[in-house]
């Protein structure tokens, strides 16, 4: 065990800690946004195929698969992009890419989770806004939206968990995260695993930094109820 | 026969590399569901210890990303073996792991910890009264397990099981990284050849979805398979 590789290098370890968070959060951020419209587009009768399929092709293949389709894919059509103008400081930039894909990526997880909890909204308390005289916009902004939350942030917190973790892919186009930075040290120090050792401690203090963070929120959410309702579902899978 | 699968030349170099996907998401799969068995005993065990392991184990696999894990054990194992070796026998020790038993047993092991929680919890689901039927009928407690406790949890763990194969087909992906010729592996060598990445990458795609859409189908047989003696409550 050499410690000293770790010493000398936490300004770098720092700064691909900080490139890591920055991509999970404006990523999760982004890809919340586009969740929604892309969950209602699921529930609609005549734009569901089309939800569908692009929920389907993000959740049925990897990740890394998809990466590589956007940043090394766009250089086969360099000329298309330099046409419409993204080819200069979007498609042929890693951080774009990177941020590009994961943000669809997590808006399809997230669309299906959001999906699932609205049409898990029980169906009285929406006959009963009904009878209240709410309709539409009214309707879901004070009942099933509140609600549907509480019902999706398990699950939520899961996917936020998985999408900090995925972003470790990124360092394979080139992405100065975490992972990159460990895998940069490595291939210079062949220090193997006092750096990786390192970096799966410091994922696994970010991991814990969430659960913990979501659980509060989760209880403020459900304060209101005697007992928080059960949900702790910690199995975090995609 | 797969003149329209031919892409430059590198259409059966892909197809070999999609089967190799396959062995090593299958064969990973054999040692998530081993190691998912251990840890869900462990956790229901009564030995503290047990306990603390199993516990350590899914919550250490869990929060650290795969590629990291990957990296990890492939590299940092074979690293550590030579350090150690060469420092008790004063000699350069060398060791190569085979890229694809390290694949199956990193992704394995990873896999394991979420297969854990799904027996864990489909272990759960068996009532209580059962089990103490079963010791009162005098069958210890490994015996209870085999007997009455497996085989009626399977149908429990399906739909969780089925979500970890689909996870972990996709996890396949990462081995192309400690270079086993797996269908991701092939796809980079023909795009460095071809300059066609779209392409191939694309081709890639829907390999893997092929292998999601069959593998729902499957799953969704087996599902009814285990569930045809149960008559459905409500709805």
């Amino acid at each position: 065990m050499d410690l000293s590789v770790i010493i000398d290098n936490l300004p770098d370890f720092a700064d691909g800690l900080w490139v890591t968070i920055k991509l999970t959060a404006i990523s999760v951020t982004l890809g919340l946004m586009l969740a929604i419209p892309i969950a209602f587009a699921r529930i609609n009768t005549f734009t569901k195929p089309i939800a569908y399929g692009f929920i389907f092709f993000f959740r049925g293949t990897p990740l890394l698969v998809q990466f590589f389709l956007v940043y090394y894919g766009a250089g086969q059509f360099v000329e298309f992009f330099k046409d419409i103008g993204l080819w200069r400081g979007f498609f042929r930039e890693a951080w774009f890419c990177g941020l590009f894909t994961l943000t669809l990526n997590t808006a399809a997880y997230t669309a299906e989770i959001i999906r699932g909890a609205i049409t898990a909204v029980p169906r009285g308390e929406v006959e009963a806004a009904r009878a209240c005289g709410m309709s539409g916009l009214k309707l879901y902004r004070r009942i099933v939206l509140p609600k549907a939350a509480r019902l999706a942030l398990p699950a939520y917190g899961n996917e936020v968990i998985f999408l900090m973790q995925a972003t470790s892919l990124a360092s394979l186009i080139t992405i100065m995260d975490l992972t990159g930075i460990a895998r940069k040290l490595v291939a210079k120090s062949f220090a193997v695993y006092e750096v990786y050792i390192f970096v799966g401690i410091v994922y696994l203090i970010l991991t814990y930094t969430i659960i913990f963070v979501l659980k509060r929120i989760e209880t403020k959410l459900n304060a209101h109820q005697v007992r928080p309702a059960n949900t702790a579902d910690d199995t975090f899978m995609r | 026969m797969f003149d329209f699968f031919d892409l430059y030349g590198y259409g059966p170099s892909l197809l070999r590399g999609l089967w190799m996907t396959i062995a090593v998401a299958s064969a990973a799969m054999v040692v998530a569901i081993a190691m998912g068995l251990l840890g869900a005993a462990a956790k229901l065990s009564d030995s503290r210890t047990a306990r603390t392991l199993a516990g350590a184990y899914t919550t250490i696999v869990r929060g650290i990303p795969e590629i990291v894990l990957l990296l990890l054990v492939y590299w940092g194992t074979q690293q550590l073996i030579q350090d150690l070796g060469s420092a008790i026998t004063g000699r350069d020790v060398r060791v190569d792991f085979s890229p694809f038993r390290a694949g199956v047993m990193t992704l394995g092991v990873i896999y394991g910890a979420f297969a854990t929680e799904v027996f864990r919890g489909a272990l759960a689901a068996i009532s209580r009264g059962q089990i103490e039927a079963a010791r009162a009928a005098g069958m210890s407690p490994l015996k209870t397990f085999f007997r009455i406790q497996m085989p009626q949890m399977w149908r429990f763990a399906l739909p969780g099981l089925g979500n970890v194969w689909l996870v972990l087909t996709k996890g396949t992906a990462l081995v192309s990284l400690i270079h086993l010729s797996e269908l991701m592996r092939q796809t980079n060598i023909a795009v460095g050849a071809t300059k066609k990445p779209f392409t191939f990458y694309a081709v890639a795609a829907g390999c893997y979805l092929c292998i999601t859409i069959v593998s729902m189908i499957a799953i969704h047989f087996l599902e009814r398979r285990a569930n045809r003696g149960i008559r459905a409550g409500v709805g």
